[in-house]
């Protein structure tokens, strides 16, 4: 006597599979909405005081207030302090007489790891770039992190030259990052024996921010000079 | 066709939990979500913040799967699950960047990557679309806790000898010269190594004392029957 067959179980329709998946999609997209409805302004947040205490760090200490400003097509236009950074702001630092004393602009590149980001101080006088601090890195801990450590790494930001062209066009001398120890000229940056990749990166983040924000700050640097700041930096 | 549910579900017991954190563990025993085990273990605060991210994505989705289980066809139940993960993980996303940029940064792309992680899914499949909420929930933290001691094994040694430190704070002097090899990738295979093989030494001692335990009952049973 033959055993009878199980009954194969209806396949449903695609209509229901759809919308059950719609369903749990629902679901979804509203607890992704209401967290990053309540986590928005404390990121936002979050970032401001981390971009405070880099400017902190990196504008001159007589710097007492800072004006920010936007890259606009060869313009700068002044925008709110609080304007999200896509790497197209600098800030303008001025002292107590509101003189213009330094300008601090982000740059990025990819490391070892991931795109390493920081901020840097730019002297427009001299023509200098003359510190940076970093505002986010994932590099090796005890290689590439220490571009921000190594005392002969910073020694190149003493004043590391980031003079404009005769034209106004671009950088004179584009910045590079020269084998450890090989260093001859002031545009040059001697990289970290063992953390080139990471060395390297801020060489090429320096020379495309140089490249593209220099030339400009320089042209303008009349407008920055009797700019009239109020905020605290 | 929903997944039907177990005919004979096995109750809710203290082993539910414990079963995660020694006997089940994830890294130590089933080698489960290896990747984030070797990548961020390189200080002990970045493993317990990607081990209580970890907690957090698994029994949230455990707990939801487990919920809809009856509702989630069989046939779209992966499509479905990795929707659910990928939600839990965005949420811990915001929150890590809502309560440190810092410790965001130091995770990395490790906190996204949480979504493909297999001890998720795995539990997810496994476990939590057979079971009830209150099991799925229970089993997910104990695995989850499991995971965060594992990682938190890796992540002191780690540091400790690779930075001289623990949790940020100097333990060794500064005479002390930092193995940095131990903070880099060959450290974390070097110390998951060196951890299986403790474990596995002490479950086989273990065993041993066992099967000399039960030989030693037989020979005294059999002299005095």
């Amino acid at each position: 006597m033959n055993t009878p067959e199980p009954p194969i179980p209806a396949l449903p329709s695609s209509t229901t599979l759809i919308g059950k998946l719609g369903v749990v999609a629902l679901i979804s997209g509203l607890l992704v909405a209401m967290v990053y409805e309540y986590t928005k302004p404390i990121i936002a947040e979050n970032q401001r005081a981390a971009l405070e205490g880099a400017l902190f760090k990196v504008l001159p200490a007589s710097a007492e207030s800072r004006l920010t400003y936007r890259l606009q097509d060869d313009r700068l236009v002044r925008v709110p302090d609080n304007t999200p950074n896509n790497g197209d702001l600098f800030y303008a630092g001025y002292d107590k007489d509101r003189k213009l004393v330094g300008i601090a602009l982000t740059a990025a590149a990819q490391g070892y790891q991931d795109t390493v980001r920081i901020l840097y101080a730019y002297d427009p006088y001299n023509s200098c770039i003359t510190g940076f601090a970093v505002l986010k890195s994932t590099e090796t801990p005890g290689f590439g992190d220490k571009i921000d450590k190594d005392p002969a790494f910073l020694e190149n930001f003493q004043c590391l030259d980031a003079k404009v062209n005769d034209e106004g066009s671009a950088l004179a001398h584009g910045i590079r990052t020269v084998r450890h120890g090989t260093k001859k000229n002031p545009w040059e940056i001697d990289a970290i024996s063992g953390s080139t990749i990471t060395s390297n990166a801020v060489g090429r983040m320096l020379d495309k921010s140089g490249q593209l924000f220099h030339p400009v700050i320089a042209k303008n640097l009349n407008l920055l000079e009797n700019a009239q700041p109020a905020t605290q930096p | 066709m929903s997944t039907p549910a177990t005919k004979q579900e096995t109750p809710l017991t203290l082993e539910t939990f414990t079963a995660g954190l020694w006997k089940e563990n994830p890294i130590f025993v089933m080698m489960l979500g290896l990747c984030p085990t070797l990548a961020v273990t390189n200080t002990l605060t970045n493993s317990l913040a990607m081990g209580a991210a970890t907690i957090f994505v698994l029994v949230g989705s455990n707990a939801l799967i487990s919920g809809l289980r009856h509702f989630i066809p069989k046939q779209i139940r992966i499509t479905t699950y990795i929707i659910i993960i990928a939600t839990f993980v965005t949420l811990v996303d915001y929150l890590i960047q809502a309560i440190s940029l810092d410790l965001y940064n130091a995770l990395g792309a490790f906190i996204q990557l949480i979504v493909v992680n297999c001890l998720i899914l795995g539990r997810a499949e496994a476990f939590a679309s057979k079971n009830s909420f209150n099991k799925s929930v229970v089993s997910a933290a104990g695995m989850g806790v499991g995971f965060t001691f594992a990682l938190a094994c890796l992540g002191s040694v780690r540091e400790l000898l690779g930075s001289g430190k623990l949790l940020g704070f100097q333990v060794f002097s500064d005479n002390f010269e930092p193995w940095v090899v131990m903070i880099l990738p060959p450290g974390g295979f070097i110390v998951l190594g060196s951890w299986l093989l403790l474990f596995k030494w002490l479950e086989q001692r273990r065993t041993r004392k066992i099967i000399r335990t039960d030989a030693a009952t037989h020979c005294t049973v059999r002299q005095n029957p």
